[in-house]
């Protein structure tokens, strides 16, 4: 440029000339100014919005109950292992999952003994046992766990209430939780105090209820003292136990007293922390059932429907715009800032779709929750992660999207 | 002495290739001065809106020169091409005002597009515009509430808006009546005429060759005729 050129550029009626030469482009203007031109053609045609929007809306639903499952399977399978209050467990390394237990020596509780450091060890015993509904007669799958009600290694809510009851002959605590095809128990307790109820060959009684909840492996849960649980469980060894629970002396060191243990024990036994139990309860849903990867692969296939959704949408708005995008390109619009254009397009999308589908989710949760019996609820770090899938499944589509734009030649435009 | 705002020598360009190789510019060589306003008629598949697309830099060069705004074409990048655009502005046959945009904010695009204003300067300038083409009442209404003479005349203002060194224009009455075609064809005259920007307008119409300054004629991808 020279100066007459720069001369002619003032308009009559503007005071000076613009400055000439690119300036530097401000954030603003490199991201906002496309964002704004993508908000304004976004909603200029409302009704390909909102179906964008349910699009991702549904994606999002989608993908939070596919993990929400997920995480209600894995919370509600070691659930049991969760509620117990020690600090270290003994199991048999072949047991795989705590529905399907393999028993060990009780002898190892009192070889744990004489560590100084561990005040208590507590055998319990599991099994799942026939229960017959007090309501219609059927007989359903229910676990059964039986060890020292006194102790104190169980934090099942209910529990100390009913701990004295449990110590009567046949006595047994159901779990409120359980799902209902048990029956109304809560109900009747309420209506006609301790009543008997079949449990594999033998009637047991009823005494009180306690909070555990189901879980993928059994459907609802019965406690009761070890002596009770060798009532019902004829032909069981009293010797061979299903986990030995250890309480350490307050202020031990849990990594320590595990080594000292490993050490002190024989082979026949796994010794866990607490963490540790609960992971590997985890780890048997996970990797030796489908369950896990069916939820993953369902929370891929809402992504991927979702990202096709969106594709269309910006796809066909691209090719219905061909003509306004080769305008901006003949006006000096580089095919960068028109690519800015798309991925402000698909992000305002991801935004727009998430919250209406995270409000949704979390109606979901409850609804299904309260049908379900499984502990669904919303977390931060399950929002994070959707909200940053879904963010991805739209850069992703906006990416694909975005090779439309190649056919605005703005040659084109003079025929 | 000032270089002319558009300088061409010896342009050859052609579509296609190997047998099927169709030349459509042979040997051309324009020059258009300062403050001048050009005509380029000729019938259809004269060459002429190749010539227009090559001098705005929306295709890519051949052979020859073609010296736009102080840039050679020849061999220029993509970035060249797309900064020269910029110093351009563009009318089309249709108006290609975008639908989703009032007019102010049609016109305010063409300041967007590498903003040295601040957002108030570019609407306060985009609505001068406006009013420079009659439209002082309409800046707020969307391209699909206005006549086709008005939306002509908001692509008038957008294509001035951003103070071009050169206005390219393609048949921009072909889709207007007798009346608004004449009154566009005036108005981007006036305006031009008044800022000093040079416009090469390629036009069929007859009815609006009077206002050019130089008439040039192409026929089967020659200049034949300048008077």
């Amino acid at each position: 440029m020279n100066a007459l050129t720069e001369n002619l550029r003032a308009p009559p009626g503007t005071s000076a000339p613009a400055p000439l030469g690119k300036g530097r482009v401000s954030l603003f203007d490199w991201f906002l100014l496309p964002a704004r031109l993508a908000t304004r053609q976004l909603f200029f045609e409302r009704a390909r919005l909102f179906s964008a929007i349910a699009g991702v809306m549904f994606a999002a639903v989608l993908v939070f109950m596919q993990l929400g499952f997920r995480a209600a399977l894995f919370d509600s399978a070691t659930r049991l292992y969760a509620a117990m209050q020690a600090e270290i467990f003994l199991m048999n390394p072949l047991t795989m999952a705590s529905f399907r237990p393999e028993a060990m020596p009780r002898i190892r509780a009192h070889q744990a003994l004489a560590l100084p450091e561990v005040a208590q060890a507590v055998p319990v015993y599991l099994t799942q046992a026939a229960w017959r509904s007090p309501e219609t007669g059927a007989k359903r799958a229910i676990q059964m766990i039986g060890f020292d009600v006194e102790a104190g290694a169980m934090r099942f809510e209910g529990l100390d209430k009913i701990s004295d009851a449990l110590r009567q002959v046949d006595a047994a605590g159901f779990d409120v939780r359980s799902r209902p095809e048990f029956g109304d128990v809560a109900k009747k307790l309420a209506e006609d105090g301790p009543f008997e109820v079949q449990i594999g060959n033998r009637m047991m009684r009823i005494v009180g209820i306690v909070e555990i909840g189901p879980s993928f492996g059994a459907d609802g849960n019965l406690v009761m003292s070890e002596v009770n649980f060798r009532r019902v469980v004829r032909g069981r060894d009293p010797s061979n136990v299903d986990l030995i629970a250890i309480r350490l002396v307050p202020g031990a060191d849990v990594q320590a007293t595990k080594a000292r243990l490993k050490a002190l024990l024989p082979g026949d036994v796994l010794v866990l922390t607490q963490p540790e139990l609960v992971a590997h309860e985890r780890h048997y849903w996970e990797t030796a059932t489908a369950i896990g990867f069916i939820f993953g692969f369902g929370s891929i296939m809402g992504l991927i429907v979702g990202m096709v959704i969106v594709y269309q949408i910006l796809f066909s708005d691209i090719a219905n715009h061909l003509r306004e995008y080769a305008t901006l390109k003949a006006i000096g619009y580089s095919n960068f800032y028109l690519a800015r254009v798309v991925m402000a397009s698909a992000l305002i999308l991801a935004v727009l779709g998430f919250v209406p589908g995270f409000l949704a989710s979390i109606w979901m949760y409850d609804f299904v929750g309260a049908a379900t019996f499984l502990p669904l609820g919303m977390t931060w770090d399950r929002t994070v992660t959707v909200f940053l899938m879904i963010f991805g499944m739209c850069a992703l589509a906006g990416l694909l999207a975005m090779r439309k734009l190649r056919d605005a030649n703005p040659a084109d435009m003079f025929s | 002495m000032q270089a002319e705002p558009i300088r061409i020598e010896a342009l050859n360009y052609a579509y296609g290739e190997g047998e099927l190789r169709r030349p459509v510019l042979r040997d051309v060589a324009l020059q258009v001065g300062v403050g001048e306003v050009l005509w380029l008629t000729g019938p259809s598949g004269s060459g002429k809106t190749t010539l227009l697309t090559l001098i705005g830099a929306l295709r890519a060069m051949q052979e020859g020169s073609c010296e736009v705004l102080g840039q050679e074409l020849f061999g220029a990048s993509e970035r060249a091409r797309v900064s020269l655009r910029q110093r351009i502005g563009f009318i089309f046959q249709n108006h290609n005002l975008l639908g989703a945009l009032s007019a102010r904010q049609n016109v305010a695009m063409a300041l967007e597009v590498a903003p040295r204003l601040s957002e108030a300067e570019r609407l306060a300038r985009a609505g001068e515009m406006l009013a420079a083409v009659g439209l002082a009442e309409h800046t707020d209404r969307l391209p699909g509430k206005l006549s086709g003479g008005q939306r002509q005349r908001v692509a008038i203002a957008r294509a001035l808006a951003a103070q071009p060194g050169l206005v390219l224009a393609d048949e921009p009455t072909a889709a207007l009546d007798k009346v608004s075609g004449a009154e566009v064809a005036h108005l981007l005259r006036d305006l031009a005429k008044s800022r000093g920007v040079p416009i090469l307008m390629v036009t069929h119409d007859p009815r609006i060759l009077d206002i050019a300054d130089r008439v040039v004629t192409m026929e089967d991808g020659r200049i034949v005729e300048q008077s």
